[in-house]
């Protein structure tokens, strides 16, 4: 067994393929520091015209929700119908609005 | 995401971890999943899934990273020995896609809670097995066009239902790979017309690639459905959504006719159309062979473990200063601060 202190820490990549659009997380890599990082990163994910800008983040920097809190977290959204456009009922004449 | 650092089971799950008795909210729990992949939902990386679920994706996931890495061997083998600067060039870039494609799928199989050292660690030790394909020996250039056109097509045919396996990092990276493995199967089959448009001798040595690699490719689909211990439960899970006879009978339909394009005779006797089954007829397959290869006793099979002992062993030296040079900046980092 290596002692997991020797392995490289891990690092989540998000790509941005072009200008205009959002960075998208696509996977993760091991590297020693952040330079390595975005270098692996290049290495192992766009390796075709799909990589125009690189974000690397620690993986244990990333805090994410609980997926058993679920409902408490997203539910009230779910009875809140009046957020959505089509819960008023206009005129046929001004319906397009 | 594909982190870790969150995956802390809560304590009714933990119970099952440990061995324990299946719980009512354990059973609850294991319902909710199976409803899941039946409506065709993503299982993600937090989720709770069944400890048995878990070990086939880190089993399926782990083996599949391992034959993306171990594949670059025998192409690998003719990287300096191509025969144009042009098919150097498009080598070089399939292997180091073949290395992408690894490590794609071992992030994916880290997000299930498993130390990337530890899974190579098994494949080291020979305890994780790989694709038996790549116990083969590539012996002449035509190989590497055989391995591109029949290997590469195998693995297409076997990877396209994986895009929508219930595991969602599983199949993104099933996506990732897909896309890119187009250009594989197409530079093999090029690279075979061009032969075939050689010397006798050339056409030769494609007949003979094609001679030796037919039968092992159609291995790679694994046993027939009457003989797969794994099978059951994968397809019950989502995990595998054809069984393997219908992807073999896929793959040898799709061979066929691009066999006669480029001019070979497919090493089998028996190969025939069945109007009645609209599909082509094969002869029996020599599984003897195929269980020899997997339990290690195939042409290259130490060879190729060897190989990739050795470059991890190589590089050692490599991890150990970069990982040195790293707490060094940061120790410096700090001081200046």
């Amino acid at each position: 067994m290596t002692e997991p202190s020797r392995q490289w820490p891990l690092w989540e990549v998000f790509i941005r393929s072009r200008n205009g659009l959002d960075h998208k997380h696509c996977g993760s890599v091991h590297a020693p520091d952040a330079k390595m990082a975005l270098q692996n990163a290049r290495d192992a994910y766009p390796r075709r015209r799909d990589g125009g800008s690189i974000w690397v983040v620690r993986a244990e920097h990333s805090v994410a929700s609980d997926p058993d809190a679920k409902p408490e977290m997203f539910d009230p959204a779910e009875d809140k119908i009046y957020r959505h456009p089509t819960f008023y009922t206009l005129p046929d004449e001004v319906n397009h609005m | 995401m594909y982190t870790q650092a969150m995956d802390i089971p809560s304590p009714e799950r933990d119970e099952t971890a440990r061995g324990g008795p299946r719980s009512v909210r354990e059973a609850e729990y294991e319902a909710e999943i199976d409803a899941k992949v039946a409506r065709g939902e993503f299982i993600e990386a937090k989720d709770w899934m069944p400890e048995a679920y878990r070990k086939t994706l880190v089993r399926q996931i782990s083996q599949h990273a391992h034959s993306e890495i171990v594949g670059m061997l025998p192409e690998g083998n003719w990287i300096t020995r191509a025969p144009t600067l042009k098919r150097k060039a498009i080598l070089l870039a399939k292997v180091q896609d073949e290395g992408g494609h690894g490590m794609y799928l071992y992030a994916a199989a880290e997000t299930l809670g498993v130390a990337r050292d530890d899974l190579v660690d098994a494949l080291h030790s020979g305890k994780a097995k790989y694709s038996s394909i790549f116990n083969y020996p590539t012996l002449n250039w035509a190989d590497i066009g055989v391995i591109g056109w029949l290997v590469d097509g195998a693995a297409i045919m076997n990877q396209i239902p994986l895009c929508r396996c219930s595991y969602g990092p599983y199949a993104r990276a099933m996506i990732r790979i897909c896309k890119e493995e187009s250009f594989h199967q197409r530079q093999g089959y090029d690279l075979l017309l061009t032969m075939m448009k050689g010397t006798p001798e050339q056409r030769d040595l494609v007949q003979d690639a094609v001679n030796r690699w037919w039968w092992p490719a159609l291995m790679m689909f694994g046993p027939h459905d009457s003989a797969s211990t794994h099978s059951g439960d994968s397809i019950k899970w989502g995990i595998k959504r054809i069984s393997n006879d219908d992807l073999r009978q896929k793959f040898v339909d799709a061979a066929v006719p691009q066999a006669r394009v480029l001019g070979i005779t497919l090493p089998d006797p028996a190969l025939k159309w069945n109007e009645a089954r609209g599909h082509w007829d094969f002869g029996p397959i020599d599984w003897s062979e195929f269980w020899n290869v997997v339990n290690g006793h195939g042409q290259c099979n130490r060879e190729r473990l060897a190989d990739r002992v050795q470059a991890w062993e190589d590089g050692a030296w490599v991890r150990e200063a970069a990982m040195a040079h790293a707490e060094k900046q940061r120790k410096r980092d700090r001081l200046a601060a």
